[in-house]
């Protein structure tokens, strides 16, 4: 098998239409690779048929990393290696640390949810984004679908596509 | 999908626009030659920078005895300065999380401006942090960090501490939440891009982002949660520098109202910082369709609401330090109101308390000359409300042979200056490399809010989409 791919690519120009276009692309028995849309479109991943995210669950564990790792530190800066009485309060003063402790946790969270959201989509600084069309981050809303995936013909597929309301059907190989 | 509006909502996009001119007209700022305006804007800021770089590097070289402060007032316009900016740095962040957990849709054209500025301004009150640290190198040294002194600790018992994890927590979180936001507009950029050097730099920027149905899925997670985490943060982070007063026992500043007063102030200056911004960006740049008389009016109706609550706070602090029985904290009140700063009070009761009480008129609200001047009269009186909380408690303590007033040196000034130098540079700087207005965002709002939206009907004649205005 040499290295190429080759993708039969459908474009459609309304973010309506291109739900509708999944749906009945779907039922006529074409496996969709992927859709591309400038803009997020709610429902499109689930009508296309992709796992809900797990990303939430994420970024709750990093919370919780966050809070273990900034309560631990203030605890051993405050309460194990030098105790001293601030104030009047006890060693470990625990509404005194809330403040921090949130700071950390927020912190923990974003930086730990944005970098597992980088990596599970691979993306990176200079990466070269494999572009199936480059009006998809303009006004166009681009249906891949990969050929070696599926057992219809390109012509059947393409006959699909055109019907579901693609203003232009192309082909990609990479 | 539905892209329903209430019928009372006026159109926040107008002009009739498609999503491929969006993409159009917020591109061509960023991919044309600067124009002279811009140019001689730019100039004029980097030669106000660099006075100030001069101002700065001469307080850290001789160290802070070239400000003003004395023995009785040892802190003046380098806390004002700082109090100020971080509270004008909170409307980005209020508008780009809090109002996209109520789903307001006409934040989509101006949260990418008002988070750039929360960055910027955020920056600048770090540069006071750090001028006032006297020997800003040990900076480190509020820093948890093992050292060879014990290893003596910093001490998160006090706020100050907490102001460091809160300054930047908030300062990171806000950039990753602002990248964040830019990437697939940044993305937008790169498919276009002509020259080379705008291939590479935007190509590297957009991090190889496609826009793919299963990325923009989980990005709408990160948004919201990074909206939702960004919240309590923006909040936290007042509350802690108000703090910073309110733990002491200073009469003036040690009141439970700080937090609540703080929160509603800065959201007041930071939404009249972003009206200020905004009106000029959306002429320069003639984006008078995304950036419409709707949103204008509605940041006005903001800027009265928090006007009215900072208001209040003023009053009842009055009240309460008469119905204490503290002597001295009434003394305090009545020395601000009546004492040698008293101009400064009324600028401030003028500024905050009175000026944005003309917003109940509509035409007053909707007029784009008046929202200008009224937004730079309200950060004035911002200023004034810090310099007066902070000035007229310390210049009168318990000791009247220590009473003293405050001048500020042209190194106090200077350093002022300095950060304006630095936020319009960089302000500016965004303005032309970046886009000025969440494109993507825009287009998502577009059939709801956009006029005569179907702007171009089907060849074979499908079913016509129902768009309620």
């Amino acid at each position: 098998m040499d290295s190429t791919e080759r993708y039969l690519v459908g474009v459609y120009d309304d973010d309506e239409e291109v739900v509708a276009a999944v749906t009945e692309v779907k039922n006529s028995g074409v496996k969709i690779e992927e859709v591309y849309t400038p803009f997020p479109i709610h429902g499109l991943d689930v009508a296309i048929g992709h796992p809900r995210t797990r990303i939430p669950i994420a970024a709750f564990m990093f919370g919780c990393l966050g809070l273990i790792c900034i309560v631990s530190l203030i605890s051993y800066t405050m309460y194990f290696d030098w105790p001293m009485i601030i104030g009047g309060k006890d060693y470990f003063a625990l509404p005194d640390f809330i403040p921090v402790s949130f700071e950390g946790t927020v912190l923990f969270t974003a930086f730990g949810m944005v970098g597992t959201f980088l990596v599970s989509n691979s993306l990176w600084p200079g990466k070269v984004p494999r572009t199936f069309d480059l009006r998809s981050t303009d006004d166009k809303f681009i249906m891949a679908i990969n050929m070696a995936k599926n057992k219809k013909s390109e012509s059947e597929i393409e006959t699909i596509l055109r019907a579901s309301g693609a203003i232009e059907v192309n082909v990609k190989q990479f | 999908m539905s892209h329903v509006v209430s019928p009372i909502r006026e159109t926040l996009v107008s002009g009739g626009k498609s999503y491929h001119d969006v993409t159009n007209d917020i591109c061509k700022q960023v991919e044309g030659e600067p124009t002279k305006e811009w140019k001689i804007a730019f100039g004029v800021s980097c030669l106000v920078f660099a006075y100030g770089a001069f101002c700065l590097g001469y307080t850290w070289w001789q160290g802070i005895g070239v400000w003003g402060l004395n023995k009785t007032v040892g802190w003046a316009w380098d806390i004002t300065n700082f109090v100020w900016w971080v509270g004008i740095g909170h409307a980005g962040t209020l508008i780009s999380a809090v109002l996209l957990l109520f789903r307001q849709k006409w934040r989509t054209s101006i949260n990418r401006s008002a988070e750039a500025m929360t960055i910027f301004a955020v920056l600048c009150a770090a540069s006071f942090i750090l001028a006032h640290m006297g020997r800003p190198w040990l900076f480190h040294w509020a820093l948890p960090l093992p050292n060879t002194f014990g290893s003596l600790w910093v001490n998160f018992n006090s706020p100050l501490v907490w102001d460091v994890f809160a300054i930047s927590t908030y300062l990171s979180v806000s950039l990753v939440f602002w990248y964040m936001g830019l990437v697939p507009d940044l993305a937008t950029i790169r498919d276009r891009a002509q020259t080379k050097a705008s291939k590479f730099w935007y190509g590297a920027f957009s991090l190889g982002w496609t826009g793919s149905a299963k990325t923009w899925a989980r990005y709408e997670y990160v948004s919201l949660i990074l909206a939702g985490i960004s919240t309590p943060l923006v909040l936290s982070v007042h509350t802690i520098v108000s703090m910073d007063f309110a733990t002491s026992v200073i009469p003036g500043w040690h009141t439970t109202i700080f937090p609540p007063y703080f929160v509603a102030g800065a959201i007041f200056s930071g939404f009249a910082m972003v009206q200020s911004l905004l009106l000029i960006t959306r002429v320069v740049f003639k984006l008078e369709d995304y950036i419409t008389i709707e949103h204008i009016e509605m940041m006005n109706i903001i800027i009265t609401v928090t006007g009215s609550i900072v208001g209040i706070a003023y009053l009842t602090e009055f009240f309460i330090a008469w119905y204490s029985g503290v002597e001295y904290e009434s003394y305090c009140f009545i020395n601000r109101a009546t004492g040698p700063y008293w101009w400064a009070y009324w600028m401030m009761m003028t500024c905050n308390v009175v000026s944005p009480q003309l917003f109940w008129f509509k035409k007053i609200r909707t007029s784009i000359l008046v929202s200008f001047i009224l937004s730079v009269v309200v950060n004035v009186g911002m200023w004034f409300e810090r310099f007066v909380i902070i000035v007229s408690s310390l210049h009168r303590d318990y000791l009247p042979s220590s009473w003293a007033m405050f001048t500020p040196t042209m190194f106090d000034i200077g350093d002022y200056i300095f950060s304006f130098g630095l936020f319009f540079t960089l302000f500016f700087l965004f303005a032309k490399f970046l886009p000025v207005i969440n494109m993507f965002e825009v287009k998502s709002v577009m059939k709801g809010v956009s006029t005569n939206y179907p702007f171009k009907k089907k060849a074979s004649g499908e079913k016509e989409k129902e768009t309620v205005h």
